[in-house]
């Protein structure tokens, strides 16, 4: 199988379906000419035209409110916001519109749009440009949530979150957009709302989401003598394949859920309480997030990877959740 | 002289005399629910603003998308939508519009272009965008319609959307309806200009002040802006100067000048009209009688219809919330 970057993968995820159906649109700011900031639409604006893929000024309401009426008449936009940060600037179109035109007009609308955008620090850009909003939308009924952490994941969901007839938010972790992974030729899409075991074990379920299920697998992978570890990426938060989950828990009695976003009021809480209401009795011990810091992500290196959960921490953690 | 055809004057003041007549109702019927305790959510009457809508929407094709705002009774009964399914869904009926999911704010008809009332002010702008945008991309000369108040002039998405619009040459008509208030504040404290319609030269696109209560004025000016949209020339934007005759919300409370109101009483917009069809012999006493009875009668058999409604089962709440 080829191996291509992650960025790559879902710059053929945006080819593919805009070859495959004449109603897929593409825009966002330096989307078009210059094929997005970090080349997720490398080329594309010259394949398909300017008519499909374009750039857009500077003007997140006007991105997102666009793909909102082009959905609400007949198109299936996918609406670049290069930060995920940036999409507060510009929010009403997705959380006020989008996420309830479909339920508010009594089901005369489909919306399939995609906002596609990116999300992670890691990099030292600093407090604007390093934040994990996946609750918010998660928050949001109407909204579905997709977090891809390997290649063959990033292109495989970009296609079925394309293909999906509501709105959905398309979020890939900056930090890993130069990973490597395999990719078949043959067309394929990773459906919404499944997750994947991506490593087997028998004494603690760690949940992690896109960066830290590589961070849950290298700790994994070093406690391999000590602690059985079962590591699942449950690849969308909503739809959340909350079974698969449970099916795992229900197994080693032990739940420990990773995410680079804060703690407080995060995706874990809720993984968790989905687990406690239906599984209390099979638990062991407490379960527990590790999360981030709940400080403004910091510029310098060393406190901004002290704000987010390394190997060492996920390591610790396990330990701890064994003792008891 | 009117140079405009009999049946097109008769239309416009048969939609003057439908929205008032709604307005009338309705705030009868909501306070007495009210003093019943049986309270039905916020209601914001057009009255006084009638001939904005009816000149605009006399421009329109069923085909041509049209955004509307919490005031916005006027605007869906100029586009069209039937009185029957209007009524129902201002009571909450599973037989409205939107099927007691949407209310007075939120009255779509996606079958004539009536892409919904919105609660967020200034909501509508970006998302007109899109239509437009799909009409060019599906090469089809349907306009959009996008109307807002001179609160909403005030938002950022005033400015994102007439930027990109005039940057891509959108088929849309922006109707800013001056009514010189936003809730209690006067038009004075919102913009620093005499006139909204002033900033279309910031956007390079055509800009007019209309007299709001004249609809003869207003089709002129909307037929002009609808002709250059729809032959690709791109948004205009249209102020109408108009006033509303009731609170800004039932009957809230509130302080405007006395002298202020009965110099805009004085031009109501249908007495203005009325005086102008009589005098030019277009129609008689007794033509205008059985226009306002049969309004009136289809205005009884639309209450009639929504009171023997049944309202939504509440099983149904989560059903067909996500498409497919
Ligand atoms: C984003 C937002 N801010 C505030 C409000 C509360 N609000 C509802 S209507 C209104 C005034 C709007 O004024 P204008 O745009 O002139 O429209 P009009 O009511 O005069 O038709 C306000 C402040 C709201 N609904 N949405
Ligand atoms: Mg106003």
């Amino acid at each position: 199988m080829p191996q291509l970057k992650m960025i790559r993968a879902m710059c053929e995820a945006l080819d593919e379906e805009l070859r495959r159906d004449e109603r897929v649109c593409l825009f966002g700011q330096d989307v078009g000419e210059f094929g997005g900031v970090f080349g997720t639409s490398a080329r594309l604006q010259a394949k398909h035209g300017p008519r499909r893929v374009f750039d857009t000024p500077l003007s997140e309401a006007a991105i997102l409110g666009t793909a909102v009426g082009a959905a609400m008449s007949g198109l299936r936009p996918v609406a670049e916001i290069m930060y995920i940060d940036f999409i507060t600037v510009g929010i009403d179109p997705l959380v006020n519109q989008a996420a309830k035109l479909r339920y508010m007009s009594g089901g005369q609308m489909t919306l399939p749009m995609v906002v596609f955008t990116q999300c992670g620090a890691g990099t030292s850009e600093a407090a604007q440009h390093s934040q994990c909003l996946e609750a918010w939308f998660a928050h949001v009924p109407g909204l579905k949530v997709v977090m891809p952490a390997t290649v063959y994941d990033a292109k495989g969901l970009l296609k079925a979150a394309i293909r999906d007839d509501n709105p959905v938010i398309y979020i890939w972790p900056k930090l890993l957009y130069d990973l490597k992974g395999e990719v078949p030729e043959e067309e394929y899409v990773v459906p919404l709302g499944e997750a994947v075991v991506r490593r087997d074990g028998a004494d603690l379920t760690v949940v992690a989401t896109s960066l830290m299920v590589h961070r849950a697998l290298a700790a994994a992978e070093a406690l391999s003598d000590e602690i059985g570890i079962e590591v699942i990426d449950p690849r969308t938060l909503v739809p959340l394949d909350i079974e698969t989950i449970l099916a795992s828990v229900r197994k080693t009695g032990r739940l420990l859920v990773v995410h680079e976003a804060n703690t407080r009021f995060g995706i874990g809480a809720e993984i968790i309480r989905q687990v406690v209401e239906r599984a209390f009795d099979q638990l062991t011990c407490a379960p527990v997030v590790l999360g981030g810091a709940g400080v403004p992500m910091p510029f310098t290196r060393v406190l901004e990877n002290a704000c987010m959960p390394q190997e060492q921490d996920i390591i610790a953690a396990a330990r701890k959740m064994l003792k008891c | 002289m009117i140079d405009v055809p009999r049946e097109t004057l008769i239309q416009f003041l048969r939609t003057m005399y439908l929205i008032r007549g709604f307005e009338l109702k309705m705030l009868m019927l909501f306070q007495r629910r009210a003093l019943a305790g049986d309270f039905l959510g916020a209601l914001h009457s057009y009255e006084g603003q009638e001939a904005v809508a009816a000149g605009v929407g006399a421009c329109l094709r069923k085909d041509d998308y049209q955004f509307s705002t919490h005031r916005g009774h006027g605007h869906a009964i100029a586009k069209g939508l039937d009185l029957n399914k209007m009524v129902a869904e201002m009571f909450g009926k599973e037989t409205g519009c939107s099927r007691g999911r949407g209310g007075s704010m939120h009255l779509f008809d996606v079958s004539i272009g009536q892409m919904g009332g919105n609660g967020i002010v200034g909501g509508g702008l970006p998302l007109a965008l899109g239509t437009a945008y799909s009409a060019l991309y599906r090469n089809t000369d349907q306009v959009t319609v996008c109307y807002f108040g001179d609160g909403a002039a005030s938002q950022g998405s005033f400015h994102e959307s007439l930027n990109m619009a005039a940057l891509n040459k959108y088929p849309i008509v922006y109707v800013c309806e001056n009514n010189h208030y936003a809730a209690t504040t006067h038009v004075s404290k919102n913009c620093p200009i005499e006139n909204i319609a002033d900033r279309a030269a910031g956007y390079g696109i055509p800009g007019a002040v209309v007299q709001g209560n004249d609809v003869l004025a207003v089709y002129r000016a909307a037929s002009e802006a609808v002709a250059r949209a729809r032959a690709g020339q791109g948004p205009t934007l249209l102020e109408c100067k108009t006033y509303r005759h009731r609170a800004h919300c039932m009957v809230i409370p509130e302080h405007r000048p006395e002298e202020e109101r009965e110099a805009w009483l004085a031009r109501d917009p249908i007495n203005l009209f009325v005086a102008k069809l009589r005098e030019e012999n277009v129609m008689t006493q007794d033509d205008l009688n059985r226009l306002a009875a049969e309004v009136e009668q289809a205005l009884v058999d639309a209450v009639k219809f929504a009171d023997a409604s049944p309202f939504p089962d509440p099983q149904m709440l989560s059903v067909d919330f996500w498409a497919n």
